[in-house]
């Protein structure tokens, strides 16, 4: 990546830090992006700054993304990249949000959050606050629960199929005729956090 | 039912002669005209379109879930399946986001080869979409035309990976296997015949009187609207925004290249088509230019935490067969971090924002997908519209399911 990239990124940085002032938890250039994380609160204010502001010009909303990260107290990120045409440049601004919370809605600000609201809604369960038309945009009509979480099992709790007798589709809960297999392919000696099968004895010795 | 176990009820739906309440009718999702799997509820007044509430998700597979339970190598083909009138492009922003977590470095023919197949893919794409969009107005000649040359395109797939439409072809670190000379030959050979293909296509829509009734005039975005409702790729360019991810933030190679950008004047359905036929022009000047500058040398990174070595190295050599048994096992470690890329699709700025934890599977791969941004401008395209007009702004809107639902 070019220096002069890099450069203008951090440039921007400063400018922004130095306007956002405490309405900023931190920001980090990494991978040539720059990432700003802001309170959830402050969400709208610090999305029409970074759109007014003539040094930012972030005009365009690409993507809305939630995260989820169930470790953590407020376990899901939400997460907007936003685009300049004028200066060429590309920000993320990320905000955490506990279960239960609601964050306020960017459609104020950036029309087409719409459907990406929802889409996260849908997938995570993050409600946005005042947002016109929150309801489920992908899953099932009637669809319960919240697919991306990462509590949420691969292979989902129903499964559809057509019923000759009742001659309509019926829901029934999975059942698989194997189970699901998730292998895990992480080295023994580096990634992986379990006990290997004959190590416990082993473990057991050393106390 | 024979044995009468089920009675069915036939209401009629309340009079509206009088009443407030608007008539509403159903579109798709098993229509010809809805590309797919798309549901539009229309609220109608008359024959005029008052309000449009598409319902999608028909095609929802939960790719990004199962993105998260693969590895890097495993998850490439399910790029494939999104948008699958252009496989290709979507593999690339996937592999060059991986790419930009593990800092790898792609050997030079390997970037052209992957320029080559994206603007194969490009053409594949508009030529399904100009020629249908002919077809949703009425005409039924030119699908079977434009048909005919994605069939010899995709057959150019299948000699480099071995499948016509879902390739999985790029991989971390460059391309998996080398593309034969006769191959490329067959390839520049066939730039060279298909302008008079496309002149012929034209000929039949371009200055069609048909054609331009239907989609003159119809679905006019404007300069800001395109730019508050996130548009991309043709979209974008139509309503005469000058925005071209290839030009703008090149990747690749593509600074090197020497194409134009196409823009429309009036916003229109009419202007978009013009751009796409245009944008395969220039997508075949950037074939010849690869094609050209073509080089031997390795088209794969030789990282062998990355790649895989080659079969006869795997033989000799104790490292490469570790290499090959740790890569196809436990896969690439991938830094922890995120990113954002975005490649010009055929249908605009298709993005992957993926999160690492530093193991061998993505923690969160989202996808950006041009068509979704695109879909939910349909109410407000359509708005004061005719009934007939919506499946020519479908058509426009070049949506394809398998990426708009993921």
């Amino acid at each position: 990546m070019s220096t002069t990239l890099l450069d203008d990124l951090t440039e921007l940085e400063d400018h922004i830090a130095s306007q956002l002032g405490e309405n900023l938890i931190s920001s980090q250039v990494a991978y040539g992006e720059l990432t700003l994380t802001v309170p959830c609160k402050q969400i709208t204010g610090t999305l029409k700054f970074l759109r007014e502001d003539p040094m930012c010009r972030f005009t365009q909303l690409m993507d809305l993304a939630g995260v989820d990260y169930p470790e953590r107290r407020k376990r899901f990120d939400v997460v907007y990249h936003l685009l300049s045409m004028e200066t060429n440049l590309r920000v993320r601004v990320k905000l955490a949000n506990a279960e239960g919370d609601t964050v306020p809605t960017a459609t104020g600000v950036f029309p087409n959050a719409d459907w990406y609201e929802r889409e996260a809604f849908d997938m995570y369960g993050i409600v946005f606050e005042g947002h016109p038309d929150l309801r489920r945009l992908l899953t099932d009509y009637g669809f319960e629960g919240h697919p991306l979480r990462k509590d949420f099992p691969l292979t989902g709790y129903t499964e559809v199929r057509w019923d000759d007798e009742q001659q309509r589709v019926i829901y029934e809960p999975v059942q698989l005729t194997q189970e699901y297999r998730n292998f895990d392919y992480l080295s023994p000696w580096e990634g992986s956090q379990y006990v290997l099968p004959g190590d416990e004895k082993a473990e057991g010795n050393k106390n | 039912m024979a044995d009468g176990s089920r009675t069915i009820v036939v209401e009629d739906s309340p009079s509206d002669a009088g009443a407030d309440r608007p008539f509403t009718i159903n579109f798709g999702p098993q229509h010809p005209a809805a590309h797919g799997v798309l549901r539009l509820v229309l609220e109608l007044d008359g024959e005029v379109v008052e309000r449009v509430d598409p319902h999608i998700g028909l095609l929802h597979r939960g790719t990004e879930k199962l993105i998260e339970h693969k590895t890097y190598l495993q998850s490439i083909p399910y790029f494939d399946r999104l948008d699958y009138v252009a496989p290709m492009n979507q593999e690339h922003a996937f592999v060059l986001a991986a790419e930009k977590l593990l800092g790898c470095e792609v050997p030079r023919r390997g970037q052209i080869i992957r320029v080559l197949y994206s603007e194969i893919g490009r053409i594949l794409s508009h030529l399904l979409n100009v020629t249908t969009q002919a077809m949703d107005v009425g005409a039924l000649t030119p699908p079977l035309w434009g048909f005919e040359e994605r069939e010899k395109l995709m057959t150019f797939y299948e000699r480099a990976c071995g499948a016509r439409l879902h390739s999985n072809y790029f991989r971390v670190g460059g391309v998996h296997k080398d593309l034969p000379q006769k191959l490329i030959d067959d390839i520049y050979a066939w730039t060279e015949t298909f302008p008079k293909v496309s002149d012929e296509i034209e000929g039949l829509i371009t200055d069609n009187r048909i054609f331009k009734q239907r989609n003159v005039d119809i679905g006019v975005v404007s300069k800001q609207e395109a730019l508050d409702w996130g548009f991309t790729g043709v979209m974008l360019r139509g309503s005469g925004v000058p925005w071209d991810l290839r030009k703008s933030q090149p990747y690749e190679i593509y600074d090197e290249l020497d194409f134009d950008i196409v823009l429309g004047k009036n916003g229109d359905c009419y202007d978009r088509y013009v751009v796409r036929i245009e944008e395969m022009k220039q997508s075949l000047r950037i074939m010849r230019q690869c094609i050209e500058m073509l080089e031997p040398g390795p088209v794969m990174s030789e990282d062998g935490k990355v790649a895989p070595p080659r079969r006869a190295e795997m033989k000799e050599s104790m490292e490469a067969l570790i290499h090959h048994f740790k890569l196809y096992t436990e896969g690439t470690k991938v830094p922890a971090g995120e990113v954002y890329t975005a490649v010009e699709a055929p249908k605009g700025e298709f993005g992957v924002y993926l999160v690492s934890d530093g193991s061998n599977r993505p923690y969160r791969c989202k996808i950006r997908a041009p068509g979704y941004a695109h879909l939910q401008a349909m109410d407000w395209m359509n708005k004061g519209h005719m009934l007939a007009d919506v499946s020519a702004i479908i058509g426009t809107l070049d949506v394809v399911f398998g990426e708009i639902d993921r």
